[in-house]
């Protein structure tokens, strides 16, 4: 293609002095992010800064609970919680006067400012590789990524022959990030293995977990590093025609990623002759939002406009897949450590982690914890280290219980576990997942029955039905988890439980039926205390399961205030000014709002 | 994009584009932009400095800000910083000054004795 005679030349922006990045992730754009892009832009012209300052969009930062955020450089300032009028002070202040708005700096512990993002403890630990890109790079702006070394890996792939690609990708030890684990390079060579007139690769970007959006934020944030991994998979197998499989909840990433391709094509890193060498394009194809469409098997049946429902394996996608081709699916953030892997060689990578798990893996941070949002961290680090000193700890002071990890399909690691090293084997022997990232962290005033229950709720929804157990199954241990939260469970429920979830384990096809009741089985297997208290005593212990609680009044410290009664939805408290309040426990629906408003502390729950 | 050499053009021209966001460079300069600063004229030199460096394609410079710095009657007063020597603050520069200093300091390393007013 001649497109490459097109110089930028023309179309460069002038050389600023200063350029303000606006976290432009999902998370900050929904508090917010887009108008103070605008009002910024607006007041920068307004002061006449227009030609030596530049604002850009970027991706995901990470700090989501601190959105919407902007990244002043050459000092790398780092504002926080902006409001819109906030940005007319940044403006005057810091691009025009130059003097940083202490007030907008992130605080540490102890109070005191953090001047720039690379002091923030929130990335000390950290060691970006699939979102190295993102807060750094303005997304739509295929030069940008060009300029920190994109493309290049490509351009160094295509004069490697193919095996000595999949050799590449084999030695780091890279293992789909999407959940399953399975090594990539092992699944390109399959693939390589089978002759065919046609082959494909797919992004497989239908990410599903409750709590996970890393998949989102990196096509959010640095949608050329996945088209950039895919054109190397499919140079790597012989693959000229890729599939990127986005949810349509997504319309974000699939902008972004649109934006992305058709640049690429211009620059012809799409198309026909990419670097002489490669003949490879892309095409995005929109899911519904079904959770079972992460599946290969039935994410392939979803483009080939079928019903999305998996299939039995073998044959294996890598022989039999779209349309009875050879096919490899990866997943978002497998493909996002693609290039740094070719670029800087297998040993680079497999020099971060553990002896089995390789590399870097993307968590999403959520929960009851302060720094919400996303990290990434070499395979190993403890999760202590990432719930106190990358997550910042347990807000309000509250004590750790338990961290979810690996969505539906994952399991409950407790308080005794928390120095375990996150990484596959470990989890694995901890009943639990890595899956794909996300970490859902509880306080103790979670309810353990409470998230399983709400994990397999999530399971009877998304279940696509092919499979009676999984289908009825599921639905069976949802009734039961409901009867104990209830109140009503008995001892044998418990056993019931126990035996639902082997028999559907054993007789699903597919992973969303046989990993479906892990949630179950790790709270029972941490938490079984809490499930005898809530058959036995019928009492929750965490005060969580509305029938199994009840609010009073003290006595002793109720002032009569009436505040109570005022707000009560249901005039359930009564009692006379400067006297007493009762609850009636009939007409009492356990809101909670009398608690909520009570100034002396004389609402209890118990 | 045919070859790796294309694929270097783009990224050198989009090198300079983003040196901003790498923090400090061989050079640094300072105007002084306090509410003196700016009514003497300081954002005029700010623009002329920017535009000779733009003119000439030079990236390797930071240009910063600064509040008042209590000489107030030198204003508009800029600092120029080249990595291993020492700062030399230049006083009232305007526009054409400045473009002498981005001439002369910057580029050819000669400090502007005219204008300096502490080494």
């Amino acid at each position: 293609m001649e497109v490459t005679e097109v110089t930028n030349e023309q179309k460069l922006p002038r050389i600023e002095r200063s350029h303000v990045l606006v976290c432009a992730g999902a998370a900050c754009v929904a508090s917010g992010a887009e108008e103070i892009q605008r009002r910024l832009e607006a007041k920068i012209q307004e002061l006449g800064l227009n030609t030596e300052v530049a604002v850009y969009g970027t991706g995901c930062v990470g700090t989501c609970d601190l959105g919407p955020v902007l990244i002043v450089y050459p000092e790398g300032t780092f504002y926080v919680k902006l409001k819109p009028q906030d940005v007319d002070e940044i403006a005057e202040e810091h691009l025009l006067k130059g003097r940083v708005v202490q007030r907008l700096l992130p605080k540490d512990p102890t109070e005191h400012e953090i001047p720039t993002i690379s002091e923030h403890p929130f990335f000390a630990k950290q060691v970006r590789i699939a979102l190295r890109n993102l807060g750094v790079i303005n997304p739509e702006s295929i030069e940008e990524y060009i300029a920190v070394g994109g493309y290049a890996a490509l351009e160094k792939a295509l004069n490697m022959t193919p095996e000595e690609v999949i050799k590449m990708v084999s030695d780091s030890g890279l293992r789909g990030r999407g959940g399953a684990g399975f090594p990539t390079g092992r699944k390109w060579q399959f693939a390589r293995n089978v002759q065919a007139d046609q082959k494909y690769v797919i992004i497989n970007a239908d990410e599903g977990d409750p709590g996970a959006f890393m998949d989102r934020s990196i096509l959010e944030g640095d949608p050329h590093s996945v088209i950039e991994g895919l054109a190397i998979a499919a140079y790597a197998i012989g693959a000229t025609q890729g599939y990127a499989y986005v949810r349509a909840e997504y319309p974000l990433a699939i902008s972004r990623l649109q934006t992305a391709i058709d640049q690429a094509r211009e620059f012809g890193l799409l198309g026909k002759g990419i670097f002489g060498k490669l003949d490879f394009d892309l095409e995005i194809r929109k899911g519904a939002g079904a959770f079972v469409c992460g599946e290969e098997t039935a994410l392939m049946h979803s483009i080939e406009g079928k019903r999305g429902e998996p299939r039995p394996k073998p044959p294996f996608p890598a022989v039999s897949g779209l349309w009875g081709k050879p096919t490899i699916i990866n997943n978002v953030e497998t493909l996002a450590n693609i290039p740094p892997i070719i670029e800087k060689g297998p040993f680079w990578y497999s020099s971060f982690g553990t002896e089995t798990s390789k590399g870097t893996k993307v968590f999403a941070l959520a929960g009851n914890i302060n720094n919400t949002g996303l990290i990434e961290v070499p395979f190993g680090t403890t999760l202590r280290e990432v719930v106190y000193e990358i997550g910042g700890g347990i807000p309000g002071g509250k004590e750790f219980k338990a961290a979810q990890t690996g969505g539906p399909s994952g399991g409950c690691i407790p308080k005794e576990l928390l120095d375990i090293p996150l990484d596959y084997e470990s989890l694995a022997q901890a009943g639990s997942i890595v899956g794909s990232g996300g970490l859902i962290i509880m306080d103790e005033d979670t309810c353990m029955v409470d998230v399983a229950r709400f994990f397999l709720e999530f399971t009877v929804d998304e279940s696509c039905g092919q499979c009676t157990p999984c289908r009825e199954g599921t639905k069976r241990m949802l009734e039961i988890l409901t009867r104990i939260t209830h109140g009503e469970g008995t001892l044998q429920d418990i056993e019931k439980l126990e035996t639902l979830a082997a028999s559907i384990s054993r007789t699903s096809l597919c992973q969303l039926g046989i990993t479906a009741p892990n949630p179950v089985l790790s709270t029972l297997r941490y938490f079984r205390d809490e499930y005898i208290a809530h058959v036995v005593e019928k009492r929750c212990p965490a005060k969580v399961c509305r029938a199994l609680i009840r609010y009073e009044i003290i006595p002793e410290h109720c002032k009569g205030c009436t505040l109570c009664a005022k707000f009560c939805p249901t005039h359930a408290i009564r009692g006379e000014r400067r006297e007493v309040h009762t609850i009636d426990p009939e007409l009492c629906i356990k809101c909670g709002e009398c608690l909520a408003r009570c100034n002396v502390g004389a609402v209890v729950k118990v | 994009m045919k070859t790796l050499e294309d694929l270097k053009r783009v990224r050198e021209e989009a090198i300079k584009a983003m040196k901003v966001r790498e923090g400090e460079q061989r050079v640094k300069v300072t105007v002084a932009m306090g509410t003196c600063g700016i009514a003497a004229g300081a954002r005029e030199t700010m623009s002329a400095l920017l535009d000779e460096l733009n003119k000439r394609g030079i990236t390797d410079v930071t240009v910063t800000q600064t509040g008042c710095k209590g000489l107030c009657e030198q204003e508009p007063l800029v600092e120029v910083t080249i990595a291993g020597s020492e700062t030399v603050s230049y006083g009232k520069i305007d526009a054409e000054k400045a473009r002498r200093i981005v001439a002369e300091h910057i580029v050819n390393g000669h400090v502007v004795g005219d204008y300096v007013i502490t080494r």
